[in-house]
């Protein structure tokens, strides 16, 4: 018989804490929750509460006073038909960019998901990651010379007398302009670009967690891979598909830079944010604005939960 | 008649030509139609390989399957009329009870009312009418087996493959089971094979059965055949922890000098004084219907197995053991 304690003794400050943490296990909790709540609430939602506070007021037209009564009038403005253009540009910009990324990103998470395996999961994060470690406006200024007139894409389109059809593409009225860098499609492709990661990482999680054996029992019961994919494979993926697709979505609609750089100047919510909270000074039409992607991701959302999307979570 | 499935020399190796893995090594099966089959062995012993084999998920890299005559070797898991309950369960998550027994039959284009009507007998059939509208994450271990097994036999197969489908089970519900795909098995004349590391679970369901070591089948037979008349000392050993007997111990307990094996239910306690057989008692184990009496003689440990009610000698003491000459079973093999 071993003559040890059966109590331990107590050894100083972090026994005593844990002992307290122990009795009292929603101290610990609270203790863990209280400084990221107060961020959250104090300066995420405090702000955010602000925005829309400041999106009731209205501008003096004639001093540019900001007047501190609550009016609609500022909404009302929204929906000048130039303001409503720009409202409807940049929607269907970010749904073009998020189904873009959708259908790149799902062959690479795809593969990331059930057959990389040691090393090539790790080349897999890196080729992920690594685009992320530049600044970003590097990238697009990158872009805009690759897809400048001058760039590699019509010198190489060139080459391979592909020219013809770069041109026909860039004839396109609509998504075509008088080269890819001032083209509605350049500022697509730039936009699809840096936002990828964000849509192959939570894609990737998704699959991961969809075991093999569901695969099998699939095909096991007379599915093809089609069907699998239709009804298996890609209601699992939903959940991330839709995490994908709010960081795609969102980013792509609070975006001020790419379409400046590249692309027609043609404006977007995040621009016309951008200079109405700048140079104009009007800063309850900008928060307006800002509130407009708020309202379009909640719509989103709800018919995704109303269509299922989150069913496999 | 034809066989449901057979195996022709069948061979499954992974990894490079030069340092295979040999999971299916060589090996040879024919499984009757409408029998049970249970492939019997320790894990890595092949047995979920040749399971793998007969759905369609493992292509073998030597020899040939046939499903009921017909060569597989170039036929797809959803085009072979072979459905498998996964040791998993594997039930879409996303889908309700209905749906996910309906499955193997909306994929086939059937319309939804008669899918409907379908998985609502599939469901009666196991028990679990009013279940259709849970999701799988609303049943219990056992419900979800049933739905499993639901979903495998809408499709009405040629074959049914059981992965290790009780594994996840406790005891009490391992066996009412067991008693459950039997008569299932019964009833519906459908060819079950069923793999399984238990060999209680093998030998009370099987019609036969395979035993696999290494890749390879140690034994095919009826359970009373492999249990009686083990052919090799692995099969002896794994199936019902017999007592593998040495040639030299063999010769002592009155037989010829070969490996032999004796079950321990066929071992008596008898009085130490006078009898060529005696050892030393080295430990008891009580197993409640009974009690494992360990005894050290000539070198080798026996096992004994005595019936609940009989006086228990004490660790250390002497005793003498008898048996029925023809509870010895020499084997050929070793």
């Amino acid at each position: 018989m071993s003559d040890a304690p059966a109590i331990l003794p107590e050894r100083g400050i972090a026994d005593r804490l844990t002992a307290l943490f122990w009795r009292h296990p929603r101290l610990l909790l609270a203790v863990l929750l209280t400084p990221p709540l107060l961020w959250l609430g104090v300066v995420y939602l405090g702000s955010l509460f602000a925005l829309l506070l400041q999106s009731f007021y209205s501008i003096d037209e004639f001093s540019g006073v900001v007047k501190e009564e609550f009016t609609l009038k500022t909404y009302a403005e929204l929906f000048r038909a130039q303001n409503m253009d720009i409202i409807l540009r940049t929607l269907l910009m970010s749904a073009a960019v998020t189904i873009g990324c959708a259908i790149i990103a799902f062959p690479i998470a795809y593969f990331a998901a059930r057959f990389a395996r040691g090393k090539w999961k790790a080349v897999f994060y890196l080729g992920v990651m690594l685009p992320l470690w530049s600044s970003y406006l590097v990238k697009v200024y990158a872009w805009k010379l690759i897809l400048a007139k001058e760039g590699i894409i019509t010198w190489a389109a060139d080459g391979v007398g592909l020219s013809m059809v770069l041109n026909a593409i860039l004839a396109i009225p609509g998504i075509g302009g008088n080269s890819l860098s001032t083209s509605p499609l350049g500022t697509f492709i730039v936009f699809v670009y840096v936002w990828l990661p964000y849509m192959i990482l939570p894609m990737q999680a998704a699959l991961e967690r969809v075991p093999t054996s569901m695969l099998e029992a699939s095909a096991d019961l007379g599915a093809s891979k089609a069907q699998t994919f239709r009804t298996v494979i890609l209601p699992l993926a939903m959940p991330g598909v839709i995490a994908g697709s709010i960081f795609t979505f969102s980013l792509t609609m609070g975006d001020y830079i790419i379409p400046q750089i590249v692309g027609t100047s043609a404006r977007f919510i995040g621009l016309a944010v951008y200079q109405l909270q700048g140079t104009a000074g009007n800063i309850p039409l900008a928060a307006a604005f800002a509130v407009v992607p708020i309202v379009i991701m909640l719509i989103y959302l709800t018919i995704a939960k109303r269509k299922g999307a989150f069913d496999a979570l | 008649m034809t066989a449901a499935v057979e195996f022709q020399n069948v061979s499954r190796h992974f990894g490079p030509p030069s340092a295979p893995v040999r999971a299916v090594d060589g090996v040879d099966l024919t499984i009757a139609e409408g029998s049970f089959f249970a492939m019997l062995g320790p894990s890595g012993s092949g047995k979920t390989t040749c399971l793998r084999l007969i759905s369609g998920f493992e292509k073998p890299t030597g020899g040939t399957i046939r499903i009921f005559g017909q060569d597989v070797s170039d036929i797809p898991p959803n085009r072979r009329n072979v459905n498998t309950v996964f040791q998993d369960y594997a039930l879409f998550p996303h889908m309700n009870v209905r749906d996910n027994v309906g499955y193997g039959l909306m994929v086939k284009g059937i319309d939804r009312r008669t899918r409907e009507r379908r998985a609502e007998e599939m469901l009666s059939l196991v028990k679990l009418e009013g279940y259709g509208d849970r999701k799988p994450a609303q049943l219990s271990g056992g419900q979800r087996q049933r739905v499993a097994l639901a979903r495998a036999l809408v499709n009405e197969p040629k074959v049914l493959l059981l992965d290790e489908p009780l594994g996840a089970l406790d005891l009490k519900l391992r066996e009412a089971m067991q008693d459950e795909l039997k008569a299932l098995q019964t009833r519906l004349g459908i060819t079950f094979v069923f793999v399984t590391h238990d060999q209680g679970e093998a030998l009370s369901m099987a019609d036969s059965l395979a035993v696999f070591n290494e890749g390879k089948i140690a034994q095919i037979g009826t359970p009373a055949e492999v249990y009686a008349r083990p052919s090799t000392r692995f099969v002896a050993d794994f199936v019902g922890s017999s007592n593998v007997l040495s040639p030299e111990v063999t010769r002592a307990f009155g037989g010829p000098q070969k490996w032999s094996s004796l079950r321990p239910e066929a071992l008596r306690l008898t009085p130490a004084d006078g009898v060529a057989l005696a050892g030393t008692v080295t430990s008891i184990r009580y197993l409640g219907a009974g009690s494992r009496i360990s005894v050290m003689l000539h070198g080798t440990e026996v096992a004994a197995l005595l019936p609940a009610g009989q006086p228990l000698p004490e660790p250390g003491t002497t005793v003498g053991l008898s048996f029925d000459p023809a509870a010895l079973h020499v084997m050929d093999q070793v």
